[in-house]
Order: structure tokens, then sequence, then C-alpha cells
């Protein structure tokens, strides 16, 4: 088998655990990354949300934020693992095409 | 490792998109010059492999969580110029699609994640590995300190970028405008955690897969002119 199948199959699989990445912190209670709160959290950890924060967090509308749909918010994590898992497949069909396209741009030709 | 919108003022977001431009132009002109056809399905997987990677958050019990960010090994496989491009483009759609990242600060944490950190990493893989063997344990162990080195200079950059926010922006009663956090407790939050615990999972990642690779496909790993 080719090395380049094997890495696919590798993807696949990554793909396949991906819910881990949101299961295991919700299991453990973590939070936030460091620096990547809401304004609400921002407002618990230091009592005021800043000025600039307030008129720039909410500039751009990612048509699926946080690997979910929009609205799922409240969903149970088995609804969240399946959009993450969506997530990671649509993501990935996206950024290799793109790469692809940069790939066969710059590559020189022959080999 | 993903810096939000509002969290840089538009001087350190504009000032990086002004040092990336630069940086983009010049990975395009050297990944020409190297990338052969057949590489490009590997540039493809680099870029799938950092994206995905990334969505496997660590946490840390009670606290906060963060990931690796795999590329480091793509710059290992591909070289730094070609890791770059790859790792910048699944930054662009963490950032557009999932809002994994703002785009005020796309310039930043591809700074960050797509230029810093593979740099890092290839220059200290280079040279702990020189003249090692392809099957020897010395290329193991310099992939994992490579990706270890590589997100961690990435981290304390991500925390300078955070942590000078406050000095540059705040209101005359001393109220910050964006990153509330100063220099001290960003630093120390964001190299904290990548120290103790996330520049590890980047490291053994690193690692197995050299290692895998060395049985599996040695040419890879081989010393060789790369992009």
């Amino acid at each position: 088998m080719k090395i380049t199948t094997k890495f696919w199959m590798g993807i696949v699989v990554l793909i396949l655990l991906s819910p881990l990445g949101l299961i295991l912190p919700a299991h453990f209670k973590a939070g936030s990354a460091w620096g990547e709160w809401s304004a609400d959290e921002i407002q618990k950890l230091t009592g005021y949300v800043p000025q600039g924060f307030a008129k720039l967090a909410g500039l751009w509308n990612a048509p699926m934020p946080d690997y979910a749909f929009r609205g799922w918010e409240e969903k149970g994590l088995s609804y969240l693992s399946f959009a993450y898992i969506l997530s990671a497949i649509l993501g990935i069909f996206i950024i290799v095409a793109i790469a692809y396209l940069i790939g066969k741009l710059l590559a020189s030709k022959g080999d | 490792m993903h810096i939000p919108d509002g969290y840089l003022g538009p001087p350190t977001s504009g000032l990086f998109y002004v040092i990336m431009v630069p940086v983009w132009a010049a990975a395009s002109k050297f990944v020409k010059k190297t990338l052969k056809a057949s590489q490009v399905p590997l540039l493809a997987i680099g870029a799938a492999f950092s994206f995905v990677i990334m969505m496997f958050n660590v946490p840390i019990p009670g606290g906060s969580t963060g990931h690796a960010v795999g590329g480091v090994l793509v710059a290992i496989l591909l070289g730094p110029w070609a890791a770059c491009i790859a790792i910048t483009v699944a930054l662009v759609v963490q950032a557009l699609l999932f809002g994994d990242g703002g785009i005020t600060a796309i310039g930043a944490n591809c700074f960050n994640m797509a230029f810093v950190l593979p740099f890092a990493g290839y220059y200290v893989y280079k040279a702990i590995s020189h003249n090692a063997p392809v099957d020897s344990n010395r290329r193991v162990l310099a992939a994992g300190i490579a990706g270890y080195i590589g997100i961690n200079v990435a981290a304390l950059f991500a925390g300078v970028e955070f942590g000078v926010q406050p000095l540059l922006h705040h209101t005359a009663n001393g109220q910050a405008l964006y990153c509330p956090y100063g220099l001290n407790i960003a630093i120390s939050a964001m190299s904290g955690e990548y120290l103790l615990i996330f520049g590890w999972i980047e490291a053994i990642v690193t690692a197995l897969v050299v290692k895998y690779l060395q049985k599996q496909a040695p040419n890879m790993i081989q010393e060789k002119g790369r992009a």
C-alpha cells in the first residue's frame, strides 16, 4: 500500500475520533482555551467587558461556529459529536481542494 | 492558541497581516522552486492533518483546553515553507468557516502557528538529527524535541501578543480595550500550559509519526533538499 493511502486512512481515523476533542473537555469540566473566552466569560473573569473587544468580537458570523450547526448550542454531546465529525469532513474537503489547487499551481511539472 | 476577534487591537492585527504577506509570498516562491508534482498530495494531507489534529482539544481538568498543531511534523516532511502554506490553509478555513480564530487575527495566528512554529521546529529537528541515520532513535528524539520547542515558541509569541494589548490600549481609568491581561499573566498562562501539557502532545505526535515512517517510508525522512 502506498504511504499516501496510509496517510489518508489515518486522516479518516482521526476524523472519526475527533469528538474526543469535545467529549474529554466536557467530561473533565474544562472551559475555554486561554484567551478564547466569550464576552460573558470575560465579564466573569475580570468584572467588565473591554470596549474594543465588545465592538470587534462579533465581527464575523461563521457559518458553523465552534464546529457545530447554528442553534445547536444547547443540544447534547451526541448531537454535537455528530456535528463535529461533519465539520471535520467538510473542513477537510475544502482544505484538501484548496491545497491541491495551490499545489498544482506551484509544483513543477514532471515527476 | 487561536486568537479570536477582539483580543488584539487593530494596530497589532494589521501589523501581523503586513508581516505575513511577504512571508506568504516567499513561501510561494520557495515552494514553487522545490515542490514536485508528486508531493502535491502530501501538501493536502499535511493541511488536512493539521486541521483535524487541532480539533483534539485536550482538557486540563477544571481548567482550560489546548491542542497540538501538527505543524512541526509537516515541516519535517515537506520543509518549513510548504508547511507554512499547508497550515495557513487550515487556519484560514478554521477562521472563516468555523469561527475558530478571528478574521482580524488571521495574520497573527498564521504568524504564530504557520510561520514561527514550523520554522522553529524544523531547525531544531535539523540541528539535532544532523547526520543521524534514517532509522536512528536520534531522529525520533529530534522530532519530539522539535515538536515541543516549535509549539512552545509559538505559544510564547501568542502570549506576548495578548499581553502587550493592555499596555497599548486602555481607557483613562485603566480598563483594557482588548485583551484584559498583561504580559505577566498572558505569558505565564500561555507558556505554562504549553510547557507543562500541550507541548508534550505536539512532541509525542511528531515523534510517533517519524518513528512510524522510519519503517514504512524511510525515503520521506531522508536528508535532502526540501520545499
